[in-house]
């Protein structure tokens, strides 16, 4: 049982990674930059716990802003530039950022123990919720929570007029400034709604898994952040979540009996997804299918 | 209101527009027509902000506006469509328009109402635009979904969608059949009457002739010619650069 409660809160986290890339993703910015959000998060949630003793919440609303404003920060020099030069700087950004936390060390004594991050050894004793006197599935169901309000948040985001303009960035930056659309605030603002969603996951992870150290979050982390929102389509945010199942749940625990074969099938499947869907798992047909099965055939004539 | 001085744009070597002046009063139509490759097309990436120029002045309504970002040119009430169409094809119809409402009043709304839904007056802005042409019945559909001519129509709704002082069309006529043409005349003029000026580059001479006050005429980056349709056409040095030498003789 633990195991499952485990991959769910995996998928939860990753859900929330996958969906700082989705609104970054909306405005056509292919950005590996997340996983440097979410190690900002991670290391600033789980200091602000172990070493200031602050409650969890807080210390994620910190780490969101944090990492929201580091986002802002790169923004404005990053969108600067397109296509794979974006690729290309926010790798550089994301590979900067896990150096320095490789570099980073800052340690106070705790009696015979000493807390904090360590250099290439890491973060270990993020202790705040065995501390604390949760169970796994109390975790579980924080995470699912914060993945729900998240989720929710952005979706409706996405159907405001905010969204559609950031889909209007997407689709032609040039037609978009010529409707007198600023689209270096858009991308921007866009960059650090996903560093603020990104933060929040980063925090939440340090706290599962008790022990966070660099090599985590390198540029694998980046590539499964713009990797969901990709396999999963862009219609809306449950193509985000359905990719994190399908690649987390499935591809990665669910063919953990293949050994070895594991790694040739995950990519074959992928390639295989993308060829099938090429405008991802859920795309507008599938919604449209989905529609019919919720609403009953009477209520669409009516409307 | 728009006032073009000496404007010029390079490409390399080559002078795409090469000292134009141009003055464009409130409530007027004017045309701005030559043979293909003569700058039409770049004096509107110019006005519009999307190309710098190499020299030379934009402005509007008495202030300097030439290192101004495009959007903001937008804000102060210039809206432009393109000769090869860029709508955004997977929005729907009415969200082309939503979008694309970023006039300075507009933008003075309550910052959250503006960006999450928008006033209901906006919306039936929206709406009665799309009435205006003929596209309500279309509101829902997504716009790279519709024919050639409904998205020649939604680009030029889109461009009033900001409400603009000054609307600059590109080749709005291009690909159109004579039923469309028609239609587009008829609603320049009741832009006119509205109040909104007009700069028309065209390469359809029967619809500048018919619609515009004034017409400039470009010929390698120049203006060869200026004036009313009827002082224009006999103009010599119009035959000239669209017939060639030998026809004029």
């Amino acid at each position: 049982m633990d195991f499952y409660l485990g991959l769910m809160q995996i998928i939860g986290v990753h859900t929330l990674l996958g969906l700082s890339a989705y609104c970054v993703l909306l405005t056509g910015q292919v950005s590996l930059a997340q996983a440097g959000f979410f190690a900002i998060g991670a290391y600033v949630a789980g200091m602000l716990t172990v070493l200031a003793q602050w409650p969890l919440v807080p210390a994620l609303g910190v780490s969101a802003v944090v990492a929201g404003a580091m986002a802002c920060a790169v923004g404005f020099p990053a969108l600067r530039v397109k296509g794979l030069m974006l690729v290309v700087a926010t790798i550089a950004f994301g590979e900067a950022v896990r150096l320095f936390f490789f570099n980073f060390t800052y340690q106070v004594q705790a009696g015979n123990l000493k807390l904090g991050p360590h250099g290439a050894e890491g973060f270990r004793q993020i202790r705040y919720f065995p501390e604390n006197g949760w169970t796994t599935l109390d975790v579980m169901l924080f995470i699912w929570t914060v993945v729900a309000l998240v989720m929710a948040g952005v979706w409706w985001l996405d159907r405001s007029r905010a969204g559609a303009v950031l889909r209007a960035v997407g689709e032609d930056e040039l037609a978009a400034q010529s409707t007198g659309i600023n689209i270096t605030a858009v991308k921007v603002s866009a960059m650090t709604i996903g560093g603020v969603i990104a933060g929040i996951g980063g925090g939440i992870f340090a706290h599962y898994t008790t022990h966070i150290e660099h090599v985590q979050f390198g540029v694998v982390l980046a590539t499964f952040a713009i990797a969901y929102p990709i396999l999963g389509g862009l219609s809306n945010v449950l193509g985000t979540l359905l990719a994190v199942i399908f690649i987390q749940g499935f591809l990665i625990e669910g063919l953990r009996f293949m050994g070895d074969w594991r790694n040739l099938l995950f990519g074959g499947l992928i390639v295989l997804a993308m060829n099938v869907r090429p405008r991802g798992l859920l795309d507008a047909g599938a919604m449209l299918a989905l529609k019919r099965l919720v609403v009953p055939s009477g209520d669409r004539n009516g409307a | 209101m728009l006032d073009l001085q000496g404007l010029t744009k390079h490409f390399g070597g080559v002078r795409a527009v090469d000292g134009i002046d141009l003055a464009v009063a409130r409530g007027e139509i004017v045309g701005l027509i030559g043979p293909n490759g003569s700058g039409k097309s770049t004096i509107v990436n110019l006005i519009c902000g999307l190309l710098p120029p190499t020299a030379g002045r934009v402005v509007f309504n008495g202030a300097d506006i030439t290192r101004l970002p495009p959007h903001a040119r937008v804000t102060l009430g210039i809206a432009r469509t393109f000769q090869n169409i860029r709508l955004f094809g997977q929005l729907t119809v009415w969200q082309n328009l939503w979008v694309a409402q970023n006039s300075g009043e507009q933008r003075n709304q309550n910052f959250l109402r503006r960006w999450l839904g928008g006033s209901s007056g906006a919306w039936e802005e929206i709406n009665r635009t799309l009435e205006f042409f003929d596209l309500a019945h279309k509101r829902d559909e997504l716009a790279a979904n519709l024919a050639f001519g409904e998205q020649r129509r939604l680009e030029f709704a889109r461009a009033l969608a900001a409400k603009p002082a000054l609307l600059l069309l590109d080749e709005p006529a291009a690909g159109m059949n004579a039923e469309e043409v028609d239609q587009l005349d008829g609603r320049i003029r009741k832009l006119r009457q509205g109040g909104i000026t007009v700069l028309l580059i065209e390469h359809h001479v029967e619809l500048v002739m018919s619609v515009a006050d004034r017409v400039a005429v470009l010929n390698f980056g120049q203006k060869i010619a200026e004036g009313t349709p009827a002082f224009v056409q006999a103009d010599p040095a119009v035959r000239e650069a669209y017939l060639g030498t030998a026809a004029v003789a």
